[in-house]
């Protein structure tokens, strides 16, 4: 058993030791990472606006032309992500490239190309939404979830 | 037989066993960087044409044993004992590798640190008489490690401030007893050190101390003081973990000075998208056994001393919010001057 | 117009997402997940809406509007055919999304490896 004084002196030791590491460990270039991820982001946003224009010309809703919308948005990334091209974008632009849904999309495809190689049912099938599964997962929990407060309330 | 063999926490190799050659395979990033002439192969396709990551990285390794044991104008026969090891769960780069040899195998796991707890474990027995020609080889992989680590080659990932990038690649040496140029003189043993740095993303800041409590006690039971050294090599701590070593040497009263150079550091020198420098059992191993072995053997560098630094972590671990284990091992080289005429 | 707006809109979306890593030192799969989350109940609180009114793809595409797709999904078919709606409406607007996505990753992967 480790003496309760010498635990306290381990942990003062280890705060020791963050503080001296704070000062070496460099900051990310925040500036520079906001600047990247709201211009990445906005472009991909006109992107989207583009494609939800041309679905709302043919007639269509806004309610209607979304889910073909944001179906195109993951076509075009998942053919960057196969193309082995998402991943730099998302290198530069960090959230700008992540919080779309195309960066959604792309977490899907590239777990199913990286797992494939432990076969197509344990690997690719079991895996392919090893980080895009939480999304839909709390997605789903918290969207039901207001929804039907707001329904029984009858706001 | 009569010397002293354990000298305070520090071991050493009476018989002088020798370093007698290296086998070092890179992939095409380690060939950008400053320490590429010293490699003796440079792989252009880091898949190797194979169809995983993990039979990719079997291949490095298995070429780096043969070049070493070519280089030492051996057969596999000869060898007498093989130790290894790798990042891989249940280290399978290794003894998928060592079971395409006749040597017996012990397989090793000290992370990135395992280059030098190799080097021990080789000359230690090669030093005791159990083996007269023993291999120690390690290996890492950029694909590999970074699925079995972090994520998905492809998923869209902003590297962090402190990011290390993995090197592909393996080393191979050959120890053998009797007069060689490179003896394996002392070696001093990591003791595992935890300052509760938790974040993946920071591998040096989590190996620092290590590497600092090993060199200290290094040179405290040896009586010795960085400038015996021509070369003072870490392994893989990056650039920020270099700065933290040389803060905390500083401090015990043993600065590091200009001998030191990290592997980590050094490997990806001017390379972009590495981050603060390479990792990987294989960071080291390449640097000692491409660059510090021929340097030696070149008579560029009399005494060397070569500290890897391993992060014995697993994604479990991290995920359940542990902090980050650390180790070094130190290995001191030595040119024999009258092993120069016999080699 | 509208193009200046989805980009600002979106970037801006994007640029909290940055601060949530850099800043508040949030893991990305953590900080989706807040995202999809703070969709979902603004739009319980009638507020995505407005949003997506006003800015259009700029909302609609970060995947906040996921989790406002969903519940508004569940919210207009428990209005029009009652409880059992709160569940087949999740993925009125984002099963389309989800089973591209499938198909599409099914199909790259058989034809595409990873590269460094």
């Amino acid at each position: 058993m480790t003496h309760p004084g010498k635990k306290k002196q381990h942990a003062d030791e280890q705060a020791q030791y963050q503080r001296l590491v704070a000062v070496h460990v460099p900051k990310p270039p925040l500036v520079r990472n906001l600047v990247a991820a709201f211009v990445v982001g906005g472009l991909i946003s006109v992107l989207g606006q583009a494609v939800l224009n041309a679905f709302m010309s043919t007639g269509m809703a806004l309610d209607e032309a979304s889910a073909p919308t944001l179906a195109t948005m993951i076509l075009i990334s998942a053919v960057l992500t196969g193309l082995s091209i998402y991943h730099h974008v998302g290198e530069f632009a960090g959230a700008g490239a992540a919080v779309p849904i195309t960066g959604f999309a792309n977490t899907i495809v590239a777990a199913a190309m990286d797992f494939k190689r432990e076969g197509f049912v344990l690997g690719m099938g079991a895996k392919m939404f090893i980080i895009a599964g939480p999304v839909i997962v709390y997605g789903i929990v918290a969207g039901v979830l207001v929804s039907a407060i707001r329904w029984w309330t009858g706001m | 037989m009569g010397e002293q063999r354990r000298i305070g926490s520090s071991l050493r190799f009476a018989s002088r066993p020798a370093i007698v050659a290296t086998g070092t395979v890179v992939g095409p990033m380690e060939a950008k960087g400053p320490l590429t002439q010293w490699f003796d192969t440079v792989v252009d396709d880091a898949m190797y044409g194979e169809r995983t990551p993990e039979k990719a990285e079997r291949r490095f390794m298995q070429d780096a044993i043969d070049i070493a044991l070519g280089n030492a104008s051996l057969q596999p026969e000869n060898v007498h004992l093989m130790v290894g090891g790798d990042l891989l769960n249940q280290i399978v780069t290794s003894a998928f590798t060592a079971a395409k040899y006749p040597a017996p195998f012990l397989g090793l796991y000290g992370a990135c640190s395992t280059c030098t707890e190799g080097l021990i474990v080789a000359a230690a027995m090669v030093d005791a008489g159990y083996a007269d020609i023993a291999v120690s080889v390690t290996s890492s992989h950029y694909q590999s490690a970074e699925r079995q680590f972090r994520y998905p080659i492809e998923l869209n990932i902003q590297r962090k401030a402190t990011s290390q990038y993995t090197v592909t690649g393996a080393g191979a040496m050959v120890v053998a007893r009797g007069a060689g140029k490179v003896a394996v003189t002392e070696a001093t043993i990591g003791r595992v050190l935890d300052l509760g740095i938790k974040d993946p993303n920071q591998m040096g800041p989590a190996m620092a101390p290590a590497a600092a409590d090993t060199l200290f006690r290094h040179f405290a039971d040896l009586g010795r003081t960085p400038e015996y050294y021509d070369l003072i090599l870490t392994g893989d701590l990056g650039s920020v973990g270099s700065s933290i070593l040389h803060e905390l040497m500083r401090k015990r009263g043993v600065p590091l000075g200009d001998a030191h150079r990290d592997s980590g550091a050094w490997i990806f020198q001017g390379v972009p998208g590495t981050g603060v420098g390479g990792s990987g059992c294989a960071c080291a191993a390449v640097t000692l056994g491409g660059y510090v072995f021929k340097q030696m053997m070149a008579n560029e560098l009399s005494r060397a001393l070569v500290v890897a630094t391993g992060a014995l972590l697993s994604s479990l671990t991290w995920q359940q919010g542990e902090s980050v284990p650390a180790v070094a091992h130190a290995v001191a080289l030595e040119v024999q001057p009258q092993a120069a005429a016999t080699s | 117009m509208d193009y200046l707006i989805a980009f600002l809109v979106g970037g801006a979306i994007c640029a909290i997402g940055q601060i949530l890593i850099d800043v508040a030192k949030m893991q990305p799969a953590h900080m989706l997940v807040l995202f999809v989350v703070a969709g979902a109940v603004l739009s319980g609180l009638g507020l995505y809406e407005r949003l997506i009114d006003f800015a259009g793809a700029g909302a609609l595409v970060p995947v906040s509007g996921f989790g406002h797709s969903i519940a508004r999904g569940a919210l207009l078919e428990a209005e029009r055919i009652g409880f059992l709606g709160l569940f087949t409406g999740a993925f009125e607007f984002t099963g389309m999304g989800v089973a591209v996505a499938v198909i599409l990753a099914t199909v790259i992967a058989l034809v595409a490896n990873p590269k460094a």
